[in-house]
């Protein structure tokens, strides 16, 4: 039952129908898991590897703010506490942030979502996974030896002169950047190729062209970084100085070319959250998006202008005026796309049909949070206000902001949203409300603090700090026990839906997505019949009692 | 209003005239991004109470934008981006042009502490002393990782890289302290890398410089007591009881190989014996080398040193051991510190570094 | 064997599957070009740092070697590009022979950069602190030798990788399995071996001539 878009469908059966040959159980056996070549099972791998990632991450958060209960020692050494950042944030970022939200949905949903039957190449897809899971596996191995304490920027020549474990974790970034090269590599082909008829390049779910340009960042920035890392771990283990000042190098190279791919990496990280709020805002407000071309090409302009600010998180490091000018002048535009998608999302609403869902809740936060701490973020490029801010929890709690407030809302939206399709089942809607709610008040409580720290001077990646700090990180850790808890919540719920959830059907949401158009859990080859896109996605304007909800909840 | 925004808003006081400046642009900056969010967020309840969903097979129209919103969407707050970049632009250009009378500091920065000195004398550890009301320029540097010379209460930050010199610039307003913290992580000891900038009346200054410079005792400003007497300091007895009782006849202090083992860099220095084994120089060994020489000696040299056992009184024995603890090649010196003391390539000056 | 035989499950035909095969590689390549942008970027702002020192150093590479490996690589270029054509017209054995000289010339130029470099390691030309020559007067000498061995060993490691993947196209064009039907694997493998290719000739002059 793939029911086609163009023409009115017949009734719905009356109760939902949970498909009985789908990806998950057609073939069975840990080989056919290990060794497949569909997309939507590498998705579900990818889940399950980035979620324990995250797990960890967020361990060694909760160990940072433990510590950072009292001004003074409370339960590590320094040299603990200084690994112990360093990795949070080579976890979260590497690990788990790059490449969750591409790698989970952009896997499960990308060739759905433009009528494919699976990526461009799909043995290049399973290698992608492995090159992430022998990353994480070399990091691991480096911080289970004690890992590095440089922090997660690697700064020289402090990172090449110290005497903790460094280069596992620089070989285990190495090797997870190949896996997101050819991820980026991957997506770029199928919506060039890969599109069925009907689908052109204006009528592709917003979904694909956020996550088209991320992988346009991905082959592009990665590189960089990867020689960049290559170069420090050479020093660090061979004392081939590029960086060393002792032997004529410069520590502000490494700053440039380390920032040149990190500053895209956050786009790489943001746009698929975009991806996600775009098309979790359509269905919930059951209309078509305002100003899709805006929308579209905006994903496009973060790319391109991303590329040219990466200097914006060198204003005190020594570089020229004139650098500092250029990109904090640079900075201000690339904010602008933003604020377009924003504007965007929120006029969506207009003259639409809002239903308060979990998905929505986290729209809600996600907005707020990318308003605030993106508008930090353009604080921080004034230049003169950064001068204060550089290396402080300023910085800290707007990048949290933007990752956590912004990202990790979105990722949260987007299991809610398509985990009636993933899965076939529905999850309790009254707890996922409940923990959405902790979610949000936790994470303020957790970071609206730090911008207080920053501004009265806390300096960040402090094991120690004067008194006058400690109410603020008092309040920051409380708050990071209550998101802590609502993940914990999240995760329980969501665990005992795959096995007693109400069953889904196809559409619970009434979503005119085009991954809607077909069954939930969807068949392996995606599509029992070859789906007909003759109207754009999430186009509401007339009433299709078969494309309507299976299953009310 | 501006106390009431500063304190709202946590920011320390406003030790310089650019303090609050900067601190004007960022209650602007912060007052428009709440309200923006928070007009964001009310459209938001305002759509989401007004447009609810009253079917599930209701039908939405297609609204396209007009060019007139995307035109206020795009040019709103690019207006006030570029108005914010044009009013803290010219002030971070500010903040690199020093004035040509301003008085320089020369800033070392290393693994953990700070130091500081004075063209013409005198230099210290910890305690940047400045008059209040003049510009000081600071040209600072690092000795071996990037540290970041940081002081909140003036809204001042600059890294300190090793290779290159640095400078900013500030103003005090008024005598005060304030404090110092190093903002680019460095290591174990980044969180207790901290110093004072002391902002002293202009009077006070002066006869504190003076008086610092006539002074030949390296560590007098460090002292908290004021009035304390340099001659009295453990270090400037042990060196003249060691002149005294002669050890300078085998003894250099400036790493020339004598009879006996130089005292430069002497303490906690890994020495090999003659018998193969090494040892850590500290004041357990130099005390024993004092009183029973023979017991364990370099590898390289005669066992010619006579005892001092007995001869020379506990006290007196401590206050030899705390001279030749001072006794480093990045020790502080009463002269004007001569900059880094890593080991450049040849010919590679970084004063001349432009970037 | 037909040409539909080789068109996987997902794509429509073989066109559509040759045109992705092709995109993909290109952006391959442009990733690769990034990775050595990191290097040539790094000696770029050096060389305008120490440009008397740099010079110096480079004239202590050996040109002659250098312009030799140039010509070998070169060559090897217009090897694969034959091997590629002549196995698009269904002469396997032909490519196939034209592959293997491609992997003698490759090998030709690592045997000769192996010779360059035991002269360089003999002669105190070493990267960052195991540098020994006192032939630089000026500052520059062991950075110089750093970016070289870097550039120069990163440059070797994807020759060795397309020497593999020139290997088992050989093999497979000489048991037939190309024709004008299906022969994008050794288009492929040609364009990787270009760009191996041109980021020599944007060493060499770099390195040895300026």
């Amino acid at each position: 039952m793939s029911p086609s878009l163009a023409t009115t469908p017949p009734a719905p059966p009356a109760e939902p129908v949970y498909n009985p040959r789908n990806y998950l159980n057609a073939e069975a056996g840990i080989a056919s898991w290990l060794l497949t070549r569909d997309h939507k099972r590498i998705g579900i791998m990818y889940f399950v590897g980035t979620t324990m990632a995250f797990a960890l991450g967020g361990l060694f958060a909760m160990l940072i703010r433990i510590e950072l209960l009292t001004p003074g020692p409370t339960i590590m050494s320094a040299m603990s506490y200084n690994r112990m950042f360093t990795l949070h944030g080579v976890v979260m970022i590497f690990i788990f942030m790059i490449p969750a939200i591409p790698g989970i949905f952009g896997n499960f949903l990308l060739p759905i979502m433009v009528g494919a039957r699976d990526v461009a190449f799909p043995k290049l897809n399973l290698l992608s996974f492995y090159l992430w899971a022998a990353g994480a596996i070399i990091a691991l191995y480096g911080m289970i030896h004690g890992g590095a304490d440089t922090g997660w920027t690697f700064y020289t020549p402090y990172s090449t002169t110290t005497v903790t474990k460094v280069v596992p974790i620089l070989l285990g970034a190495f090797v997870i950047g190949f896996s997101s090269i050819l991820t980026g590599l991957n997506f770029i082909v199928t919506t060039h190729t890969l599109r069925a008829p009907g689908i052109s390049w204006m009528k592709m779910p917003l979904f694909v062209w956020s996550i088209y340009a991320t992988s346009v960042i991905q082959i592009l920035a990665t590189p960089v970084l990867g020689i960049t890392l290559l170069l420090v771990a050479f020093e660090h283990a061979f004392g081939w100085g590029v960086f060393d000042p002792a032997l004529g190098g410069d520590p502000i190279l490494f700053q440039h070319m380390f920032w040149f791919y990190s500053h895209p990496a956050v786009y790489i990280m943001v746009l698929p959250a975009m991806a996600v709020i775009s098309e979790v805002i359509q269905a919930a407000a059951r209309k078509n998006i305002f100003g899709y071309r805006a929308v579209a090409f905006s994903s496009l302009g973060i790319a391109f202008v991303g590329f040219f600010t990466w200097g914006h998180h060198m204003f005190t490091s020594g570089q020229s005026t004139l650098d500092a000018g250029v990109f904090g002048v640079l900075s201000m535009f690339v904010g602008i796309f933003t604020a377009i998608k924003v504007f965007n999302w929120t006029a969506t609403l207009y003259k639409g049909a809002v239903r308060f869902t979990t998905p929505f809740a986290y729209f809600l936060g996600f907005m707020f949070f990318l308003v605030f701490g993106g508008m930090t973020g353009i604080a921080l490029a004034t230049v003169s206000l950064d001068v204060h801010w550089q290396d402080t929890y300023f910085v800290v709690a707007h990048f949290h902001f933007i990752m956590v407030g912004g990202v990790i809302m979105a990722w949260l939206a987007a299991i809610h949203y398509w985990w009636p399709k993933m899965f076939g089942r529905l999850y309790s809607e009254g707890w996922g409300l409940v923990s959405a709610v902790l979610i949000i008040l936790g994470f303020n409580a957790t970071f609206i603090p730090q911008f207080l720290l920053g501004n009265s001077g806390m300096p960040r990646r402090y094991y120690s700090y004067p008194e006058r700090f400690w109410p603020l990180n008092v309040a920051s850790t409380a708050g990071a026990s209550l998101l802590a808890f609502g993940f914990a919540i999240i995760a329980i719920y969501l665990a005992i839906s795959l096995k007693w959830g109400k069953v889904a059907g196809p559409n619970p949401w009434g979503s005119r997505g085009y991954e809607w158009g077909t069954l939930s859990p969807p068949p392996p080859e995606n599509f029992l019949e070859q789906p007909v896109f003759d109207r754009p996605p999430h186009d509401y304007s007339e009433e299709l009692p078969g494309m309507e909800v299976t299953h009310a909840t | 209003m501006n106390e009431f925004m500063r304190k709202l808003l946590f920011l320390p006081e406003e030790g310089s005239a650019y303090a609050a400046e900067v601190d004007r642009l960022h209650f602007f900056v912060i007052t428009v991004t709440m309200i923006s969010a928070t007009m964001v967020a009310l459209a938001t309840l305002y759509f989401f109470v007004k447009y609810k969903r009253k079917s599930e097979t209701q039908a939405t129209p297609r609204v396209e934008p007009k060019a007139i919103h995307e035109i206020l969407f795009i040019g709103v707050p690019l207006g006030f981006f570029l108005l914010w970049f044009a009013i803290g632009f010219p002030l971070f250009v500010k903040l690199q042009n020093p004035p040509k009378d301003a008085m320089d500091v020369y800033v070392q920065a290393k693994k953990w502490m700070w130091k500081f000195s004075y063209p013409g004398g005198p230099n210290g550890t910890d305690v940047l002393r400045v008059p209040a009301g003049r510009p000081v320029r600071l040209l600072i540097t690092s000795r071996d990782v990037i540290h970041s010379f940081f002081v909140p209460d003036l809204r001042l930050k600059q890294d300190a890289v090793p290779g290159r010199y640095a400078q900013t610039w500030f103003t005090a307003s008024r005598p005060g302290r304030h404090q110092v913290l190093c903002a680019e992580y460095c290591g174990i000891g980044h969180s207790a890398m901290l110093a004072e900038v002391v902002a002293m009346d202009p009077v006070s200054f002066d006869a504190w410089l003076a008086e610092a410079r006539r002074s030949s005792v390296p560590s007098a400003q460090d002292w908290p007591g004021e009035g304390a007497d340099p001659r009295a300091t453990l270090p400037e007895q042990g060196r003249r009881l060691a002149a005294e009782y002669g050890c300078f006849k085998c003894h250099t202090v400036d790493g020339t190989r004598h009879i006996g083992p130089t005292w430069l860099d002497l303490y906690r220095k890994s020495e090999k014996l003659e018998d193969g084994s090494t040892v850590i120089a500290d004041e357990a060994y130099l005390t024993e080398s004092i009183m029973d020489p023979a017991a364990r000696i370099v590898a390289g040299y005669q066992n010619n040193m006579p005892t001092f056992q007995g001869r020379i009184p506990a006290p007196e024995i401590a206050a030899i051991v705390e001279f030749i603890k001072t006794l480093r090649t990045d020790a502080v010196h009463p002269e004007p510190s001569k900059g880094p003391v890593y080991v450049p390539v040849t010919g590679y000056d970084p004063t001349r570094a432009s970037r | 064997m037909q040409p539909e035989a080789y068109v996987a499950h997902h794509f429509p035909n073989l066109r559509q599957q040759e045109h992705a095969a092709r995109l993909g590689m290109w952006l391959f390549l442009a990733t690769e070009i990034l990775l050595f942008s990191g290097l040539f970027t790094g000696y770029s702002v050096y060389r305008f740092l120490y440009s008397e020192g740099f010079e110096q150093a480079s004239r202590l590479l050996n040109t002659t070697l250098g312009t030799v490996n140039t010509l070998v690589l070169i060559t090897s270029s217009l090897t694969v590009a034959m091997a590629h054509h002549f196995s698009h017209q269904g002469r396997g054995k032909t490519a196939a022979v034209l592959l293997f000289v491609t992997l003698l010339f490759a090998a030709a130029f690592l045997v000769i950069k192996g010779f360059e470099w035991t002269s360089d390691f003999h002669e105190g030309l070493l990267p960052g602190r195991f540098f020994t020559s006192t032939e630089v007067s000026a500052t520059g000498g062991p950075m110089f030798f750093t970016l070289y061995f870097l550039m120069t060993g990163l440059h070797g490691i994807h020759v060795i990788v397309g020497m593999v993947v020139l290997c088992v196209l050989m093999i497979q064009c000489w048991i037939g399995k190309y024709d004008h039907g299906y022969a994008t694997p050794v288009e492929l493998g040609g364009m990787y071996w270009h760009l191996v290719d041109l980021v020599w000739i944007f060493l060499y002059p770099l390195l040895y001539l300026i």
